[in-house]
């Protein structure tokens, strides 16, 4: 091949700002097998809301079958089983069941909406601290801290520990990017901080054994349902999941969603005199810019067809959730971002069994936050555009945001 | 006129009328306003109320977590309509184009759209049926006096018929800690729609759950008291169970008593119609200004067989509605076909249940996902070869995919692996559906005349 693969052109990091134009070129090929032992990338939004809800598509690393052993994937190798993310049924549909009884409906129905008046509080805090200065890094100082504060609660993991776990969260995430170049090396990084953070986390759940409090660690630790309890490390592996998946998307999609207001300057202005377009904002968000970019972990465990391509069992498959979302055989006028619109079924937080399990948490941390700051912020500005990117074509977001302002109201 | 200019002076200023004012009459009369028609536009409802929304009834009201008068349906536009609701209509002038009203009124329709629904099938015994703590359950007022009883704390509840409604109140009085009976002339609940296989699990959840269910019985007798409170019920395998609530749950009938004699090919199945919601006369011809929609409607659907189907399905219910005013207001070419997939949904002793398809259609089924036993599953039904039905316990986010596979006619048995296939899934197995050459009770049409130039069709009402 002459020309650079699509693949190639995801990961490159030059084109981080803006892949847009890259998703709208993917789609013209909806099943995408560009390497022999590559995966097949699937981008237009009805296909891949179509396998999301196939059963013979696997999140279970152990049926990928192409592309040589990663012998580092399986469990014996970090000590921490997969999280449920990486499960299929019934293993993976009773452990969110538990992870969910102390979470949200039916057990716990209350749990997240109660949280409301923490989560203005936390708000507050940080946009007062951001006292009289006139240039801000959202990302460092609103974006990252909130969420981060608001997991640390709810799992009952110390706040005060966030420079701890911060360097194990890292290269966790960096693990997730699927650049192919440095994979088998950031693997096994990635592995060794997950059992390090596991080991870290390990000592709260003692704690917790002993002394439960009010918090999610704790009730993990003491499930009792009809579904049995889990063992420590079913325990370690979801609180693993729940702090990083807690904080490291909602971060993208606060700073994604200051960043768009302020190329879309009328609906801040609208969102400043009517906090309740919020919701909208964010749902409309979650399908402009949404913060998990690519599902790069699936696989089937029977040949498919799609669109008359074979994908044998076993092969990697890719869904370009952010390419989905920005189908035209799916949205009109995919491109523009439009809070307004009717019809935002976006998938944002994916679909099928393993849509995201903290979306009602990320959904109101994002409307909070960005009601927030279109209120308080005076006159608010991009200082550069577009911003400096994190490296992680899956985890997509500005690793800065910042933003000159005439003052904080 | 011709039929163009009919059709513009039709949108702006003809007259509608939509007979029903519940689920799909409402959606019907939004999608008319939101596709331009802005004549005028008439809604007539039996019941005092405006529309309101009626799968809680049996379920969140019974609970006490909703209460029975505030499940008004969310209206999604304004429709501007005259309403004129607690008239029943009570007849129907096909030639003249007019709708009798219960108060002698007449309502004049260039177009008329019928969603009278159904009602609950009535206890058979009339006397018994008027006994003090005799109940059905299908309006707000039902549910209203329903609960009542239950807070009222009841000795003992028995629910006569184990369908999807017997199973939720019999589930909803077991949350609540109150003694329930039900009786099941089938031999496990659920049997009708679901097939034995199915109302095995069924029947499991209800024991489960402390519910003293009889199978295989019919109830021969509801017993008074002097003062006439339901006292006892009386079962055909001659035992006696004292209950002071019985709700009868068998099953519902639908309104259509209004149209005898109207010439609509109109009977106790319901109003047949074609798949662009136009409703037959009962010469089998279409009419071209009679719109039919919702749980009254019986009309062929291409993916099973083109068979006649009703559904008593709320989804159907909108999506009908949809379709018939988008058609009442639309020239020919521009008309769409009713091709909704049949789904339904169910909440029973903590189980969601959920069906797509026509599952009774299915001779076979196979477990595909999950197992029988743990109670979350997904099972397959097939029909000559291909996959006509799935059901859900607890696995309702698998459904999309099987609907598909329903849509494209995917071949059953279904052999492909999926990520939760247990070995008792392997093999397709008898459904156990119910002998369906059970005698009905339909309308009767005969022939008359020698010649085709006089031959007649007449039309014989059904005897209830």
């Amino acid at each position: 091949m002459t020309q650079t693969s699509m693949l190639r052109q995801i990961t490159d990091f030059a084109n981080r700002a803006n892949p847009y134009p890259l998703y709208e070129e993917l789609r013209k090929t909806p099943v995408l097998h560009e390497e022999e032992d590559g995966p097949y990338i699937i981008s237009t939004y009805h296909d891949i809301e179509a396998l999301l809800h196939d059963p013979r598509i696997s999140s279970d690393e152990s049926n990928v079958t192409v592309g040589g052993d990663d012998e580092l994937s399986g469990p014996e190798a970090t000590g921490l089983p997969p999280s449920f993310i990486r499960l299929d049924p019934p293993e993976h549909d009773r452990l969110r069941r538990i992870a969910n009884s102390s979470f949200g409906p039916p057990h716990r129905p209350h749990r997240i909406d109660d949280m409301r008046g923490q989560l203005e509080e936390i708000i507050t805090e940080l946009i007062d601290g951001l006292g009289d200065a006139r240039e801000i890094d959202l990302v460092d100082q609103v974006a990252y801290p909130f969420p981060v504060t608001v997991i640390c609660r709810l799992l009952g993991v110390p706040r005060e520990d966030e420079p701890r776990f911060r360097a194990w969260v890292d290269p966790i995430v960096a693990g997730l990017d699927p650049d192919s170049r440095t994979a088998a090396e950031s693997q096994r990084t990635a592995q060794e901080a997950r059992l390090q953070l596991g080991m870290y986390l390990n000592g709260l759940v003692e704690q917790r054994t002993k002394e439960p409090r009010e918090d999610m660690l704790s009730d993990l630790v003491h499930s009792s349902g009809p579904d049995g309890a889990m063992t420590t490390m079913e325990v370690l592996s979801t609180a693993v999941l729940l702090l990083i998946a807690g904080h490291e998307t909602t971060v993208n999609l606060i700073t994604n969603g200051m960043l768009t207001l302020l190329r879309y300057p009328q609906y801040l202005e609208r969102l400043r005199d009517d906090p309740g377009l919020s919701v909208r904002i964010v749902e409309e968000l979650l399908r402009y810019e949404p913060p998990v970019q690519l599902l790069p972990q699936r696989t089937c465990i029977a040949d498919l067809e799609v669109h008359g391509v074979t994908i044998p069992k076993g092969s990697r498959i890719w869904f370009v959730l952010a390419a989905g979302n920005r189908d035209p055989h799916r949205f009109t006028d995919p491109d523009r971002f439009d809070p307004d619109r009717q019809d935002i079924q976006h998938l944002g937080f994916g679909s099928g069994i393993h849509s995201c399990f903290g979306a009602p948490l990320a959904r109101l941390e994002a409307q909070i936050a960005l009601a927030r700051l279109a209120g308080r912020l005076d006159n608010p500005r991009l200082v550069e555009d577009p911003p400096p990117y994190r490296p992680n074509a899956v985890l997509r977001g500005p690793r800065h945001l910042n933003i000159s302002v005439d003052g904080i109201k | 006129m011709p039929p163009t200019d009919y059709l513009d002076w039709l949108r702006r200023e003809g007259r509608i009328v939509v007979v029903g004012a519940s689920l799909a009459g409402l959606r019907g009369a939004e999608t008319l306003r939101a596709e331009g028609f802005g004549g005028e536009l008439t809604m007539i409802g039996d019941e005092p109320y405006e529309p309101y929304d009626r799968p809680p009834l049996s379920k969140a009201v019974l609970l006490g977590r909703a209460a029975p008068h505030h499940t008004e349906l969310p209206h999604r536009r304004e429709i501007d309509a005259k309403w004129r609701l607690g008239v029943a209509a009570t007849g129907l002038d096909i030639e003249a184009r007019r709708v009798r009203l219960a108060d002698g009124d007449e309502v004049e329709y260039d177009r008329l759209l019928i969603a009278t629904g159904v009602r609950a099938r009535p206890w058979p015994k009339e006397d018994e049926a008027r006994l003090e703590g005799v109940f059905t359950l299908r309006t707000r007022d039902d549910a209203a006096a329903l609960l009542r009883r239950l807070k009222a704390g009841p000795r003992r509840v028995f629910v006569i018929g184990a369908g999807f409604t017997g199973s939720e109140i019999a589930s909803a009085c077991r949350e609540q800690g109150i003694p329930v009976t039900v009786a099941e002339r089938a031999g496990a609940p659920l049997v009708g729609a679901l097939g034995g296989v199915i109302g095995a699990v069924a029947a499991e959840m209800h024991r489960e759950n402390g519910v003293d269910l009889r199978t295989g019985v019919m109830v021969t007798a509801l017993e008074g008291d002097p003062v006439g409170r339901v006292r006892a019920v009386h079962l055909s395998d001659e035992s006696i169970v004292e209950a002071d609530v019985v709700i009868v749950s068998l099953g519902a009938t639908r309104n259509t008593d209004w149209l005898t004699g109207s010439g609509l090919g109109a009977g106790p199945r319901g109003i047949a119609c074609d798949a662009g919601c136009r409703a037959f006369d009962f010469r089998g011809i279409v009419t071209d200004d009679i719109f039919v929609a919702g749980d009254v409607a019986r009309s062929p659907h291409a993916l099973f067989g083109y068979q006649f189907l009703s559904l008593e399905h709320w989804g159907n219910a909108v999506a009908q509605a949809e379709i018939a005013a988008h058609n009442m207001i639309s020239p020919s070419a521009e008309r769409r076909p009713h091709l909704w997939v049949p789904a339904f949904w169910s909440s029973q002793f903590g189980v969601n249940i959920k069906s797509v398809g026509v599952p009774p259609m299915g001779e076979q089924i196979m477990i595909t996902q999950g197992s029988l036993a743990e109670r979350r599953f997904v099972g397959v039904y097939g029909h000559n070869g291909r996959t006509i039905a799935a059901v859900s316990f607890d696995n309702t986010r698998w459904l999309e995919f099987y609907q598909r596979e329903i849509e494209r006619g995917a071949p059953f048995p279904v052999e492909f692996p999926t990520v939760d296939r247990r070995p008792e899934g392997r093999v397709p197995v008898d459904s156990d559906f119910p002998d369906p050459a059970l005698p009905t009770h339909g309308p009767m049409v005969t022939l008359s005349g020698y010649s085709p130039t006089d031959q007649q069709l007449v039309f014989h009402p059904a005897r209830h």
